[in-house]
């Protein structure tokens, strides 16, 4: 018997994929359907949103703060210490807001959603819930998927004016730039493009986050062992899936407003 | 035949017909890396309890999962209700599942509710609240398990014995058609355990719910076979006065994923398949 089957590990892994395809197909159409689980949706925006605030503070924050930091000696030597402003919010508005934030947000909930959901599975409470007549998908996944879409759409927003605000602490009181000028040019330098960019990837991102976290969960097996498992492979997915979904958005996107 | 489990009008099936049996394998099959069940033919009549005997593995809770429609067969047809759970979608069978109750081996009670939302669960879907009625089917409920004090408290505050008996509440509190116990007993002191057998025994003559019980406890399966719920006394009583009792009872052996017996408990006690015999003792 080989000790591993070349095979076997294809139909493995595309058969995750067609049963991740499924859930999150599932997660979506059952916002259409009834019932809804309003409560539970609120319940779970909570935690998602309220819950990873204090993270996605401090990481804009610090961002901001080290881009503005990094890029002025840089931009010193050209003589364009003034464009700090506008570097700043371009990077945070139409990449490092989203992406940090959902990495965050991912390594906060992902494997939050994924632990929580599997350690159901592995002590039969889904299956409890599926002989009762309901539907986990409906019931777990649904709320956790509208509650991270939403929340890291304004999650991102945050990160994106504390990260300028990062930028604006090191700016004013380091490199000695006027407040109105950072400001101005921060302003000045967005075009309707790039706050397009800002504010849709983040919406995907929390899809990703949601439907990734999920399935891992509702897939684990094994005991506390699995739920582990799990909860590791839902982090590294849910991450290397969002970086990747990123270029392919900022490629398509970059594209459509003609960058 | 007298039978002196008490004379309770059956309910009304809300899904199959009366006279029909409310379980049927036919022929099932089901194989992971190798096969578990083969060729798996049985049936459940209206107000039977069958009774699951085996060793670890030979895939009597897989009987169970397969009824509920949690799993699907590779092979061959399981008729519940009338419907072929088979071929039926998932969604087509969260209705169908209304009608069952399923106590799962480690109870499956969800942590973050408290014994009362986990009792009316099924119903708290219905409505999205606890309301009066509710409560006070969830109290009825508590009362026939005998744990009405719990209704405020969370699983992880319960002992192990009433987890069993919180499940049994939830899995009855709708009155279902058929009543699917696995492992009810285990990994519980013989005290317990028998206080679990009573209700199983209760929920049989009283209700006379249709049922089928995994078990590993030879002790367990003949405390059912020869023991009635008498209601006068309220609680469970030998059936040793020389009456012919009907206690719809029949058990069910599997070896290896196979049936090796079927039949009443005077019938398996007579049977001399080394196997059995061997088991037995």
């Amino acid at each position: 018997m080989p000790i591993f089957s070349p095979t076997e590990i294809a139909k493995e892994k595309v058969g995750a994929v067609q049963d991740y395809s499924l859930l999150a197909g599932r997660s979506l159409a059952n916002i259409f359907a009834q019932p809804r689980y309003f409560a539970d949706t609120l319940l779970q925006a909570d935690s998602v949103g309220v819950g990873s605030l204090p993270i996605v503070i401090l990481t804009g924050f610090f961002t901001g703060a080290v881009l503005a930091l990094q890029t002025s000696s840089t931009l010193q030597q050209f003589g364009s210490l003034s464009l700090t402003g506008k570097l700043v919010s371009l990077s945070m508005v139409r990449e490092l807001g989203p992406v940090l934030t959902g990495l965050m947000v991912a390594g906060r909930n992902a494997t939050g959603m994924a632990s929580e959901l599997g350690s159901m599975k592995v002590s039969e409470q889904i299956d409890a819930m599926r002989a009762m007549g309901v539907d986990p998908t409906k019931k777990l996944v649904t709320p956790r998927v509208i509650a991270s879409v939403v929340m890291m759409f304004f999650l991102s927003i945050i990160s994106d004016l504390v990260g300028l605000a990062g930028g604006f602490v090191i700016s004013y009181f380091l490199l000695g730039l006027d407040a109105s000028q950072y400001w101005t040019t921060a302003y000045q330098a967005l075009r309707f493009g790039d706050v397009f960019m800002g504010l849709g990837k983040p919406v995907v991102f929390g899809f990703i986050i949601a439907s990734i976290g999920c399935f891992y969960g509702m897939s684990a097996t094994g005991g506390t062992q699995g739920v582990g498992q799990a909860t590791k492979q839902s982090m590294v997915a849910a991450s290397v899936l969002l970086i990747v979904s990123d270029f392919f958005m900022t490629r398509l996107l970059m594209g459509f407003f003609q960058y | 035949m007298s039978s002196l489990a008490p004379q309770v009008e059956q309910p009304e099936s809300r899904i199959s017909r009366p006279d029909a049996p409310v379980i049927t394998f036919e022929n099932v099959e089901i194989a992971f890396d190798h096969p578990v069940l083969e060729n798996i033919s049985f049936h459940l009549p209206r107000g039977e309890t069958k009774i699951l005997l085996g060793a670890a593995g030979t895939g009597k809770t897989l009987i169970l999962k397969l009824a509920l429609g949690l799993l699907k067969p590779d092979a061959g047809r399981i008729i519940v209700l009338g419907q072929e759970v088979t071929q039926m979608r998932e969604q087509d069978l969260f209705e169908l599942r209304r009608n069952i109750g399923m106590v799962f081996q480690e109870s499956a009670l969800f942590d973050s509710l408290t014994v009362e939302e986990n009792v009316a669960y099924r119903l708290i879907e219905e409505t999205g609240r606890i309301t009066d009625e509710i409560h006070a089917r969830v109290l009825e409920a508590l009362r026939f398990v005998e744990l009405e004090q719990t209704v405020n408290l969370f699983p992880a505050e319960l002992s192990g014995g009433m987890r069993r008996r919180v499940a049994i509440a939830r899995a009855i509190i709708t009155h279902p058609e058929i009543l699917l116990y696995d492992s009810p007993t285990g990994g519980l002191d013989p005290v317990t355990s028998n206080t679990i057998i009573e209700l199983v025994v209760k929920q049989r003559d009283v209700y006379q719910t249709s049922s089928l019980l995994v078990t590993h406890r030879l002790q367990d399966a003949f405390t059912m076979a020869s023991h009635y719920f008498d209601r006068q006394e309220n609680k469970m009583v030998p059936a040793v006065d020389g009456n012919v009792r009907d206690l719809h009872n029949k058990f069910l052996i599997l070896r290896d994923g196979k049936i090796i017996f079927e039949g009443t408990a005077a019938e398996l006690l007579r049977c001399t398949d080394p196997y059995i015999r061997e088991y037995l003792s």
